[in-house]
C-alpha cells in the first residue's frame, strides 16, 4: 500500500524542523511544502483550522497537528525503525520536552524581540533556562542517554537559531553552555539532523528581516 | 505481586482529579494522601515533585511520576483494561491535539474570563467562548469525546465541564450554557451522571465556597495592589 506523507513547512520553524528529523529518522519519504506564512494555502487551512499553523502532517490525507504529537505519531506509525521513545512506561513519563517548548522558545523569542534592558533580563533568563536544560544532560551523549530521543528532536532545532540568539544578544551560549554546543554537534553529525536544520547564517539574516518588518532595531 | 499505588492530591484541583479519575476508570485501588497545597506541603511531595512542587503526583512502587497529562498515558499504558486512549495512532494524535488545546487554550482562558478585571473581561470572554465552539466541534456528535465511553480527552475535559462551570455559577457568568453549547452542555450534564465520575467529583456544595473565597482572597490581595 502506497503510504503518501506530506509536510507543510516553513523553512525556519523550529517546530518543523522536528517532523522533518523524525521522518528522516525512520527514513520516510515525503512531500515537503514550504508555506508563505502572510497568505497561507488553502490546503493549510483546511488541514488545521483550529490553529491555522504550520507544521502539519498530512499522512494518506489525514492531517496531524503540533509538532510533538507528530514526533510521537511518527514514532508509533513507523516503530520498527529508529525508536525515538522508550517503550517502558515509566521511562516514557520521564522523557519530557514541553519545558523546551514553554520556556525556552519564548525566552529565545525576547531575545531577538526585545532591546535595551528588556533584552538583558531575557538573555539573563534565557542562559539561565539553557543551563537547566544543560544539567539535564549531564553527561550523557544524547538526552535519550545512549541513543538520540525524543528530547534530543525536540531541542536540537534551536541550534540552528544559537548564531542569531547570540548575534542580537551579543552572547556566546558556548561560552555558557559548552556541553550543551558539544550535544548540539554531535547531533549535527547525524544525516537526520544535519539535513533537517537550515544554515545558522540563512537563519540569522531571516531575523534580521523580521526586526526590520517589526520595527526592532 | 503487591501493587503499591498513591496519589498526593488536593480534593478541589481539577488536575489531581483527572488523576483519580483515571485509576478509578483502570478499578486501581490507590491510597489518596491530601495535601495542604495552601498551607504546608509535606515532606514527601517535596521529595517527589522537586521541580514543580505541585499536585497531583503518582507513586507507583515508589516511582514518582508527575504532571497529570503525563500521568494520564502511564496509567493507560500500566494498566491496560479499559482503554481511555484509542489503539489506532492517528485517533491517537487526535485525541492528544483536543488535549493541548484544552489544557493550554480552552481552561486557562475560561479560567481568566472568571477572575480578570471588569474591563478585561468582555475580550477574554469572547475568547473563551470561541475555544468553547471549537471544543464543541470536537464532540461531533457523539456523547462522549472519546465516543460511546468516556475517553482521556473527556477526563481532561473535565476541567472545563465542572470545575469551571462550578467557577462560573459563583461569577454569575454563564458561559457554558445550554442555549449557547448546547452539544457542550449536554456533555458535561452526561459527564457529571457517570456513576463513576459522580462518585469521584468533589461536591458542589464544598466546591462552591472553596473557590468562592479563593475568588474573593485574590480580589482582596489585588485591591491591596
Amino acid at each position: 500500500m502506497a503510504e503518501e506523507v506530506v509536510l507543510l513547512d516553513f523553512w525556519p520553524s523550529l517546530f518543523g524542523m522536528r517532523s522533518r528529523i523524525a521522518l528522516a529518522e525512520k527514513g520516510i519519504k515525503y512531500e515537503y511544502k514550504e508555506e508563505d506564512l502572510r497568505n497561507k494555502s488553502a490546503l493549510l487551512l483546511q488541514m488545521n483550522p483550529v490553529h491555522k499553523k504550520i507544521p502539519v502532517l498530512i499522512h494518506n490525507g489525514k492531517p496531524v497537528c503540533e509538532s510533538l504529537i507528530q514526533v510521537q505519531y511518527i514514532d508509533e506509525v513507523w516503530h520498527d525503525k529508529a525508536p525515538l521513545l522508550p517503550s517502558d512506561p515509566y521511562q516514557k513519563a520521564t522523557v519530557r520536552a514541553d519545558y523546551i517548548d514553554k520556556k525556552i522558545y519564548d525566552l529565545g523569542s525576547r531575545v531577538w524581540k526585545t532591546k535595551g534592558e528588556e533584552q538583558a533580563t531575557a538573555k539573563k533568563e534565557f542562559i539561565e533556562s539553557l543551563k537547566l536544560i544543560e544539567k539535564e544532560l549531564g553527561d550523557k551523549p544524547y538526552f535519550g542517554g545512549e541513543s538520540f530521543g525524543y528530547v534530543d528532536v525536540a531541542f536540537i532545532p534551536f541550534y540552528s537559531w544559537f548564531y542569531a540568539y547570540e548575534k542580537c544578544g551579543n552572547f556566546s551560549i558556548e561560552a555558557e553552555c559548552p556541553k550543551l554546543i558539544a550535544w548540539a554537534k554531535r547531533c549535527m553529525q547525524k544525516e537526520s539532523v544535519a539535513k533537517s536544520l537550515p544554515d545558522q547564517q540563512k537563519v540569522y539574516d531571516f531575523i534580521l528581516q523580521m526586526k526590520k518588518h517589526f520595527g526592532i532595531e | 505481586m503487591g501493587e503499591e499505588v498513591k496519589v498526593f492530591g488536593y480534593w478541589a484541583s481539577p488536575y489531581s482529579y483527572r488523576a483519580e479519575l483515571a485509576l478509578k476508570l483502570k478499578g486501581v485501588s490507590y491510597e489518596y494522601i491530601n495535601e495542604d497545597i495552601f498551607g504546608n506541603k509535606s515532606d514527601l511531595l517535596l521529595k517527589y515533585n522537586p521541580v514543580h512542587k505541585k499536585v497531583p503526583v503518582l507513586l507507583h512502587n515508589g516511582k514518582p511520576i508527575v504532571e497529570s497529562l503525563v500521568i494520564l498515558e502511564y496509567v493507560e499504558e500500566t494498566w491496560k483494561h479499559n482503554p481511555y486512549l484509542p489503539q489506532d495512532p492517528y485517533d491517537k494524535a487526535t485525541a492528544r491535539f483536543w488535549i493541548k488545546f484544552i489544557d493550554e487554550k480552552c481552561f486557562p482562558t475560561l479560567w481568566l474570563a472568571a477572575w480578570s478585571a471588569e474591563n478585561e473581561r468582555e475580550k477574554v470572554t469572547n475568547e473563551a467562548c470561541e475555544y468553547l465552539k471549537t471544543l464543541e466541534s470536537a464532540l461531533n456528535g457523539k456523547k462522549f469525546f472519546g465516543g460511546e465511553t468516556i475517553g482521556m480527552v473527556d477526563i481532561v475535559a473535565s476541567s472545563v465541564g465542572y470545575f469551571i462551570r462550578v467557577t462560573q455559577e459563583i461569577m454569575g457568568q454563564n458561559l457554558l450554557s445550554a442555549d449557547k453549547f448546547p452539544q457542550l452542555f449536554q456533555w458535561s450534564e452526561d459527564f457529571a451522571n457517570c456513576s463513576i465520575v459522580k462518585e469521584s467529583l468533589p461536591p458542589r456544595d464544598k466546591l462552591l465556597p472553596f473557590v468562592k473565597g479563593l475568588i474573593a482572597k485574590y480580589q482582596q490581595d489585588n485591591a491591596k495592589a
